[in-house]
């Protein structure tokens, strides 16, 4: 009985529309018009052959890359963040804190520290660095670099606390134990926690590669999708809203979340649910 | 509040932005179901012989005009001479977005602006027509758009002309005397401008906002000094070939990327930071429509400068030695066809536009057939521009453009295409001027083949 109202909420807002996606993508629908005309597996077969649709998954590369930068750093920190460092809390507060700001706001303190003289460029002037300072927003071979450590500056708090939680649930005599047997704290790392948190890390693994091919929010904000940082969704949006071809967009939808289950099936065949054992 | 839901389709990523508008939605609902039994039955038809009532909603783009109160004096006005009508305004920031999304509901107010990316063919189905084109033209101009099949489906609130808002001061200092009349001379003032003072930036693209830049897609029709400009584009299989309209705009923006007289970093651009910009003389020019004079002149005395710094020019090109300027209408209010308050909307309507004094308030052209021009478009009078109104599109072929358009993903009026032709003009890409206009004629030439046959 209490489950009636999130089912209903879940069937109307969830299910409900991506049913209506697919039926979407079957048509020429504009977005308005009255009758939405059928016309079979045609939107499908223009996501497949158009070459200009493909493309821009090579952007989603440089936020794959990003994202495994993201996992070492954020692995990094709960690892060091786990053992009893000073100030403890308060790091594991400054790391978590990016991931709680909103991302339009996190957009736009991004397009004021790449612009020309901005604080990137003024940090660099007084580093001494001077010489690296360039267009960061402006340059289409930095661009998307520049975007992609936006969002690695955004999202590494989740990762961090994920794994925080994954590594604080290892139960501690078992560090006292490798402690004694002299294993230095590389060893811990190694032979303890790793392990322990393999399926969280698999996890995240997915997590990264459907964020990577679904980038949105942050190059939509700061650049429009301008300069060659156009992502796929950017481009299903435009697709929809611009050129008002809701039939064509809703394919493409379709197909991202056919590659994204894809992705994640995959993932698991090549990486099978194993039960750890550690003791 | 769930019934309204059954008719929307969400995208996902639009899902949450559709969210807020059905909620809004339901809000707005509960005045009409207060709708009285005369007014009610009323439909359609001609002036009723009752006075109008009932509560309207009218949903408006301007949410500054809401905020500043505004819209406050108007409803006042109103209601003072029709005191049956109760008039409340929804503000809308992201208009066209949120309310092509509404209009698949029955629930998008009284009266609205007509979306830009409705086709002509479609507004029967949402608008209620207002009357005859042929009667309304002799009391309205600038209708074309918004003719279909001999009706008029909506009124614009107000007539923009295109050209070049500039700071006067600044080209004044670098020595200039004269409007430039040609391209060439348009780049070589701008050069002057910035070896006068390496730290004004001539010519400010706004690139990162992007709709500043289909402000160049509105000079159309200005270079052949055509009225019929638009109604050929449907025919021409190469908008882009040398010399026709289209190259001579985009060219002049080309060249002056790339010729450094643009922004540095256009990515980085601030469309409300322009205004002030221009206004202390650090951006020489911009390309707006003369809805923009008004504001840049406030900008100005905010500044703490004189409203006359601020200079409107023609394109620079000259037909048989004069200037020529499009108009064209604003956004344009109309009637949903699902409305109980027909006659009250139409009323709201009619005294907008002819006893606001909206128009002349924005600085704009009114949209009734008069002569007199406003204040703000006083250096156009001097110079002796002529408008250039494009003529409707024969019967059947009224959303020919729209079509070919859309098919071709070129998008006139999006920013998209003027991004590319940006970024290959400041070399961040490898694609030539010439390759980049070969694509867009190969589009649009294949899209009008598909439009054509289909």
């Amino acid at each position: 009985m209490f489950l009636a109202a999130p089912l209903v909420l879940l069937l109307l807002f969830t299910y409900y529309p991506v049913v209506n996606m697919f039926w979407y993508s079957l048509t020429s629908w504009d977005g308005l018009d009255k009758t939405k005309e059928f016309v079979g597996l045609d939107n499908y077969v223009a996501v497949f052959t158009r070459p200009d649709i493909f493309k821009v998954f090579f952007v989603s590369l440089f936020y794959l890359g990003g994202s495994v930068v993201q996992m070492a750093l954020a692995l990094y920190f709960a690892t060091i963040l786990s053992f009893s460092t000073r100030f403890k809390s308060f790091f594991k507060g400054i790391i978590f804190f990016p991931y709680m700001i909103n991302g339009v706001a996190i957009a736009l303190i991004f397009v004021y520290f790449f612009q020309p003289g901005g604080t990137l460029d003024s940090l660099l002037e007084q580093l001494g660095a001077g010489g690296l300072v360039q267009q960061w927003l402006g340059n289409p071979s930095v661009i998307n670099v520049s975007l992609a450590g936006t969002s690695v500056w955004r999202y590494m708090g989740l990762n961090f606390v994920l794994f925080l939680g994954a590594i604080q649930s290892i139960p501690g005599q078992l560090y006292e134990a490798a402690e004694i047997d002299g294993a230095n704290r590389w060893q811990q790392f190694r032979f303890i926690i790793a392990p322990g948190i393999k399926s969280i890390i698999g996890l995240s693994f997915i997590l990264a590669v459907s964020g990577s091919l679904a980038v949105f929010e942050i190059p939509f904000i700061m650049t429009g999708g301008a300069n060659g940082s156009e992502t796929f969704v950017i481009k299903t949006v435009k697709m929809a809203f611009t050129h008002n071809k809701v039939g064509l967009a809703s394919a493409m939808a379709v197909v991202l979340l056919g590659i994204v289950l894809i992705m994640t099936w995959v993932q698991r065949k090549v990486v099978p649910e194993e039960k750890v054992n550690l003791t | 509040m769930f019934p309204p839901a059954r008719r929307t389709r969400l995208l996902t990523v639009a899902a949450i932005a559709s969210l807020i508008s059905l909620t809004t939605a339901c809000a707005g609902g509960g005045d009409t179901s207060s709708a009285d039994a005369a007014s009610a039955s009323g439909g359609s038809g001609a002036a009723a012989a009752a006075a109008p009532s009932g509560d309207i909603t009218v949903l408006t783009w301007r949410t500054d005009l809401v905020t500043d109160g505004t819209f406050d004096k108007y409803k006042a006005a109103f209601e003072a001479k029709y005191p049956e009508v109760t008039v409340s305004f929804e503000g809308i920031t992201d208009y066209e977005g949120e309310v092509k999304t509404r209009m698949n509901t029955s629930d998008y107010g009284d009266v609205l602006a007509i979306v830009n990316t409705i086709t002509p063919a479609q507004m029967p189905d949402f608008f209620e027509p207002l009357g005859d084109a042929a009667a309304m033209e002799k009391t309205y101009r600038f209708l074309t758009p918004k003719i279909f099949a001999g009706k008029v489906y909506g009124i614009p609130v107000v007539g923009n002309t295109q050209g070049i808002v500039y700071n006067k001061k600044v080209w004044a200092d670098a020595g200039i005397t004269a409007v430039p009349t040609t391209s060439e001379e348009f780049l070589k003032d701008l050069q002057a401008i910035k070896d006068k003072d390496p730290s004004v930036v001539p010519l400010y693209t706004n690139y990162k906002d992007g709709w500043p830049l289909t402000q160049w897609e509105s000079h159309r029709g200005e270079i052949s000094a055509d009225p019929e400009f638009d109604n050929k584009l449907g025919q021409d299989d190469a908008p882009w070939a040398e010399g026709t309209d289209h190259f001579v705009i985009d060219s002049l923006l080309y060249d002056a990327v790339n010729q450094k007289l643009t922004e540095a970093d256009p990515t980085t651009t601030n469309w409300e930071e322009s205004k002030n910009l221009i206004a202390t003389g650090k951006v020489s020019a911009m390309t707006l429509g003369s809805w923009a004079i008004s504001q840049m002149q406030k900008a100005a005395t905010d500044a703490g400068n004189p409203a006359s710094d601020i200079g409107y020019m023609p394109f620079p090109h000259q037909k048989d030695g004069k200037f020529y300027a499009t108009v064209g209408g604003d956004y344009a209010q109309a009637i949903n066809v699902n409305s109980t308050h027909k006659e009250a909307a139409r009323a709201w309507i009619d005294w907008f536009n002819t006893e606001s004094g909206f128009a002349d308030a924005q600085g704009g052209l009114s949209p009734l057939i008069d002569p007199k021009a406003p204040a703000t478009l006083a250096d156009f009078e001097a110079l002796g521009v002529e408008y250039v109104l494009q003529n409707p599109a024969p019967a059947g072929k009224e959303s020919l453009v729209n079509d070919i358009d859309k098919e071709a993903e070129i998008g006139l009026y999006a920013p998209e295409f003027v991004q590319r032709l940006v970024d290959s003009a400041r070399g961040a890409s490898d694609e030539t001027k010439q390759q980049i206009f070969d694509d867009l004629n190969a589009k649009w030439a294949a899209a009008r083949t598909t439009v054509d046959a289909g």
